[in-house]
C-alpha cells in the first residue's frame, strides 16, 4: 500500500513501488486525463507534477511519488499558471485530436508558472519533450507566450 | 439523403440516446419524447438540440464542422446544441463518397456540405410549418432564429422545443430551400471547436480511457513477422507476477491479461514468446524493392493518356527519366492503439475508436458469430487517425481475445506493437520520363507507379480495370499542360507487411514524384521552378493563382542568407483543394535539415471555418516535414527494425519552422483539406534542398538519403 497526495487528496493504492505512476493514476484511480503515448519518456502525454516540476509519469516508479504533490491535467486549472494557459489554448485554438494535449499543457503551465518571459529557445526546451502528431506546435508556442504574459500567471506557480 | 420512416428515426434515435454523450454537454435528465427528421438532429420537447455526428472526430474538426453546417440551416446557435458520437449504421451514416460509414480520404466537408445542410433545413422547414400550423399563418411570414420561430409581423415566438411534438407528426418535405451564402451566420467563419474545452482539463474521452465495472487491461504481442505463429511461451512464469489474470494464446498473438496495465506488460515479458516466423521470416526492404523494380519494367495499366507521349519523347531535344521511390510508413497516433470488449452469450459491446464504426461492429460479429444487431459499438474521440482507425484489425483481435475472457477486457498496445505491427503506407516505386523541345518546354510526359491497391482489399468495388483511384490519385490530375501525357499503374502487392491508408497516401506519395520531377525539368530547362510552373498553368487558373500567391507571400526570388535553399511545390488531386507550399531551409554538413519557414496558399473553394482549415494545413504540414525527412519503417528478417519513438522520429516543438497559411477565399464547391497540407511538402522540402545543396533526392526520407 503505498498513499499519494494527488491533486491536494491524499489516496491509498495497493500498488508495488516499481509500479509506474502513470499506470496507479489511469488504472487504479481512474484520473484517466494522463495519457498514455510509449511508455519510454519520448513523447510527454504522461507529463504531471511533481512538486510543480513536470514529470514523466510512465517512468516514474509510484515509490518517487510518495511525499511529493502530485498534479495532473484534471486539478491543473487550479493553479494561476494552468489556468492561464488553458485559457490560452482555447483562446488561439491549439487543440486538434487532443490525447497529446494534457502532457503538452502540463509542460507549458510549468514553463509559465516559473518564467513569466519564455524566450523562443526557453519554449523549445520546455516543450520538444511532447510530441503532437497532428502537428499544433505552432499554436502551443503562441498560447504559452499569451499565458505567460497574463500578470497573475507567475506569483502562484504550478 | 436516404428517405427513412419517421418510425425508423425515433427508434435510431432512442438507442442513440442512450449511448455515449460528449462530456462538455453531458446531461442525465431522461429524454423527452422528441423530434428526429433525419438521423442528425434531434429536438426534445423540452427544447435539447442533439446532433449526432456520423463523421468521427480525430483532430480534423468535424465534431465542429458538421454542426457548423446543421445549425446554418437549422438556425441554432452552437451553444445551444450539444453533440453524440453516431451509432454504427452505414446506411443512415454513409459517407457520400465511399457510400458507407467512413471518416477519411479528407472527403466529410467535401461529401457532405449540401447533405448537412439540407438536413438542418429540412428540420427547420418543418418546425416553421408546425409553427405556422398553430398561428394559422403563412409559413412564409415566419423566420427561425436562436431555436425559436417568429412570427415576424406579430412578433409572436414558439421555441423549437414547443413546436417539436406538433413537428414530428407533419410529413418530412421532399424539397427544402437551402440558405444563400450571402446569408450565412456561421459557414465561413472561425467559430469556436466544440470538442476543445474538454481536450484541457482531462475530460475527454478517448477508447483508451474506457473503465468499466470489473473491467480487465491486456496488452499483447502479435507474431513479429507477419505470417507468423505462436511457437511457445511460458505461462507460468508470466502468471506469478502479481495482478496477471490469464494469460489467451492464439495462433498468431498473445494476450496477457491482468488487473492493470502495469501487470499485463510485466507479464508479456515474463513470458519469453518464442515464434514460429513463417514464410517471411528472411525478408528485407531490399526484397521489397528488388521486386517492385523489376514490376516496374513491366507496363501497367493506363490511367491517363493524351497524345503518344512515348513517341514523342523518342522524338524530343531533351529526355529525361528518373525513378522516385517513398519508404513503408508507421502512423503512431498520439492514442496506442486500443480496443475495449465485452462478450456475453447473447451479446457483445465494444468501445473503441474507429475511423469505420459500421465496419467494426461487423467485424465483432463475424467473430463472435452473434447477429449485427446484437453487437453494440460506442464510438468515442479518436487520438488521432491519420489512416490507422480506417482498418478494423485492432477490433477483430480484441474480440477474438474477448471471447477467451470472462467480462469486459480493455486491449492496450504498447507503442512498440503499434510501431511493429501498423498497417503501413505502401513501399512505392516510380518510373518518370519526359521530354522536351529546344526551348525547354515539356512535350511528353510519363509517369509508371508501381505498389499495392489498397482499395482492391479495402473498398473492392472502387478497384476498376486493374485501376486504384487512391493509388493515382493526383498523379492522373497532372495540372500541367503539356501536349501527350501517359500515367500507368502497375498493381504489385507487397505481401510481407500489411499495408493501408496513411494521410494522403497516393496523392502524398505522387505529389513528391510530379513536383520533383517538374524541378527536374526546369533545371534541364535552365528556368527558374515557379516560373516554369507557372508557364504550364495557363489552362487551370485556379492552379496558377495559387502558386502566384504562395510565391508572393513567401518572396519567391527574393535572396536567401547563404547556406539556404528555397523549394516550391503544387499540389491537386481528386480532393479538389489546390496547396502550393514555398519551403525554406538549410542543410548542415552532417546532412540535417533546418527549416525555417513555411508558406502555404491554399484553395480548397467554400471555406466552412476558416481556423480549422488553417489549423489542418498546419499540422498536415508538420506530419508532412516528420515524414519527408526521416519517416521509414524498414524491415530486416521479416521484422520492423524501429519500435518507439526513439528511432521512429517526428517532428518535434524546436524543429517546427513557422508555417504561413494564406486562403484564396472564393464560393467553389468545397474540397478536401485534412490530407494536403502533408502531401504538398516532401516535394516542396525535396526542391528547397536541392537549391540548398545541388542535390536530387529521388528516395525518401530526405535526411537519410542526405546523409548516404
Amino acid at each position: 500500500m503505498v498513499t499519494l497526495t494527488i491533486n491536494g487528496k491524499a489516496h491509498t493504492v495497493d500498488a508495488p513501488p516499481d509500479m509506474p505512476l502513470l499506470w496507479v493514476l489511469r488504472d487504479l484511480l481512474g484520473l484517466t486525463g494522463t495519457k498514455f503515448g510509449c511508455g519510454i519518456a519520448a513523447c510527454g502525454a504522461c507529463t504531471v507534477h511533481l512538486d510543480g516540476q513536470p514529470t514523466r509519469s510512465c517512468v516514474t516508479p509510484v515509490g518517487v511519488a510518495v511525499g511529493k504533490r502530485i498534479t495532473t491535467i484534471e486539478a491543473i486549472g487550479a493553479t494561476p499558471a494552468g489556468k492561464r494557459v488553458q485559457q490560452a489554448w482555447l483562446d488561439l485554438e491549439v487543440v486538434q485530436c487532443g490525447y497529446c494535449q494534457s502532457g503538452q499543457i502540463m509542460s507549458a503551465a510549468a514553463l509559465v508558472a516559473k518564467n513569466a518571459n519564455p524566450s523562443d529557445a526557453d519554449i523549445d526546451a520546455a516543450m520538444s519533450g511532447n510530441i503532437c502528431r497532428c502537428g499544433t506546435y505552432q499554436r502551443i508556442r503562441a498560447a504559452i507566450k499569451q499565458a505567460a504574459r497574463a500578470p497573475s500567471a507567475v506569483k502562484a506557480g504550478g | 439523403m436516404d428517405r427513412v420512416s419517421r418510425r425508423e428515426f425515433l427508434i435510431a434515435g432512442a438507442a442513440a440516446g442512450g449511448g455515449l454523450l460528449l462530456g462538455w454537454r453531458i446531461d442525465a435528465r431522461p429524454l423527452s419524447p422528441v423530434f428526429a427528421p433525419n438521423a442528425f438532429i434531434r429536438i426534445g420537447t423540452d427544447g435539447r438540440v442533439t446532433m449526432i455526428m456520423g463523421q468521427v472526430e480525430m483532430g480534423q474538426g468535424m465534431y465542429t464542422a458538421m454542426p457548423m453546417l446543421l445549425a446554418e440551416e437549422l438556425e441554432v446557435g452552437l451553444d445551444q446544441v450539444r453533440l453524440e458520437h453516431a451509432p454504427p449504421d452505414d446506411k443512415l451514416y454513409a459517407n457520400p463518397i465511399f457510400h458507407f460509414q467512413a471518416t477519411g480520404g479528407s472527403t466529410s466537408v467535401k461529401g457532405l456540405y449540401e447533405p448537412m445542410r439540407r438536413a438542418g433545413a429540412t428540420a427547420r422547414t418543418m418546425l416553421m410549418a408546425a409553427a405556422a400550423k398553430r398561428w394559422n399563418v403563412d409559413p412564409a411570414s415566419c423566420r427561425a432564429e436562436r431555436g425559436a420561430v417568429i412570427h415576424t409581423p406579430s412578433h409572436r415566438r414558439l421555441s423549437y422545443g414547443a413546436l417539436a411534438a406538433a413537428a414530428a407528426a407533419l410529413p418530412i418535405p421532399d424539397n427544402v430551400v437551402l440558405k444563400r451564402p450571402e446569408d450565412f451566420k456561421l459557414i465561413g467563419t472561425p467559430a469556436k471547436r466544440l470538442d476543445t474545452p474538454d481536450k484541457v482539463n482531462g475530460r475527454a474521452q478517448f477508447g483508451i480511457d474506457v473503465r468499466l465495472p470489473g473491467m480487465k487491461i491486456a496488452t499483447v504481442a502479435a507474431s513479429p513477422v507477419l505470417g507468423g505463429t505462436v511457437a511457445g511461451l511460458d505461462a507460468a512464469k508470466a502468471m506469478a507476477i502479481a495482478g496477471v489474470r490469464q494469460i489467451v494464446k492464439l495462433d498468431d498473438v498473445v494476450a496477457v491479461v491482468a488487473d492493470h496495465m502495469w501487470a499485463a506488460k510485466q507479464g508479456l515479458a515474463a513470458l519469453a514468446i518464442r515464434w514460429d516466423d513463417g514464410p517471411n521470416a528472411k525478408v528485407s526492404t531490399a526484397d521489397v524493392v528488388r521486386e517492385l523494380d523489376a514490376a516496374s519494367q513491366q507496363p501497367g495499366v493506363v490511367g491517363r493518356k493524351e497524345g503518344d507521349a512515348a513517341a514523342a519523347i523518342a522524338g524530343a531535344t531533351v529526355k529525361l527519366d528518373a525513378v522516385y521511390q517513398a519508404p513503408f510508413l508507421a502512423h503512431t497516433t498520439m492514442e496506442p492503439i486500443n480496443c475495449t470488449v465485452h462478450v456475453r452469450p447473447d451479446g457483445c459491446e465494444v468501445w473503441t475508436g474507429s475511423q469505420v464504426l459500421a465496419r467494426a461492429q461487423a467485424t465483432a460479429a463475424q467473430v463472435t458469430g452473434l447477429p449485427l444487431e446484437k453487437v453494440v459499438v460506442h464510438n468515442h474521440l479518436l487520438g488521432g487517425g491519420f489512416g490507422r482507425r480506417l482498418e478494423v484489425d485492432y477490433v477483430t483481435q480484441a474480440v477474438r481475445i474477448a471471447k477467451q475472457v470472462d467480462g469486459p477486457v480493455k486491449v492496450v498496445w504498447s507503442r512498440e506493437e503499434d510501431v511493429q505491427h501498423d498497417v503501413y503506407r505502401p513501399y512505392y516505386y516510380d518510373r518518370m520520363a519526359a521530354g522536351l523541345d529546344a526551348h525547354g518546354k515539356p512535350i511528353a510526359w510519363t509517369h509508371r507507379l508501381v505498389g499495392p491497391s489498397i482499395l482492391a482489399r479495402w473498398a473492392p468495388p472502387a478497384f476498376r480495370n486493374g485501376l486504384d483511384g487512391d493509388a493515382l490519385d493526383g498523379a492522373v490530375h497532372l495540372q500541367y499542360d503539356i501536349p501527350a501525357i501517359q500515367v500507368e499503374y502497375v498493381r504489385h502487392e507487397e505481401p510481407v507487411v500489411n499495408t493501408g491508408f496513411w494521410r494522403g497516401v497516393g496523392v502524398t506519395h505522387n505529389t513528391f514524384v510530379i513536383e520533383s520531377f517538374i524541378d527536374e525539368l526546369a533545371l534541364a530547362a535552365k528556368a527558374d521552378p515557379f516560373e516554369y510552373r507557372r508557364a504550364l498553368l495557363a489552362k487551370s487558373p485556379r492552379a496558377r493563382t495559387v502558386l502566384e500567391l504562395a510565391a508572393q507571400q513567401a518572396g519567391w526570388g527574393e535572396t536567401l542568407p547563404a547556406g539556404r535553399g528555397r523549394g516550391i511545390a503544387l499540389m491537386y488531386s481528386g480532393w479538389d483543394t489546390y496547396v502550393v507550399q514555398v519551403a525554406e531551409l538549410s542543410v548542415s554538413e552532417s546532412g540535417e535539415v533546418r527549416v525555417h519557414r513555411i508558406v502555404c496558399a491554399v484553395d480548397c473553394g467554400t471555406v466552412v471555418n476558416p481556423d480549422i482549415v488553417k489549423a489542418q494545413i498546419e499540422g498536415g504540414v508538420i506530419f508532412g516535414i516528420g515524414g519527408a525527412l526521416w519517416g521509414e519503417v524498414t524491415l530486416k528478417n521479416g521484422r520492423v527494425e524501429q519500435s518507439n519513438f526513439h528511432d521512429v522520429r517526428v517532428l518535434r516543438m524546436n524543429e517546427t519552422p513557422p508555417i504561413e497559411v494564406h486562403l484564396v477565399r472564393n464560393l467553389e464547391p468545397p474540397g478536401g483539406i485534412g490530407e494536403p497540407g502533408t502531401a504538398v511538402t516532401a516535394p516542396a522540402l525535396a526542391n528547397a534542398i536541392f537549391a540548398a545543396t545541388g542535390k536530387r533526392i529521388r528516395k525518401l526520407p530526405l535526411v537519410s538519403a542526405l546523409k548516404a
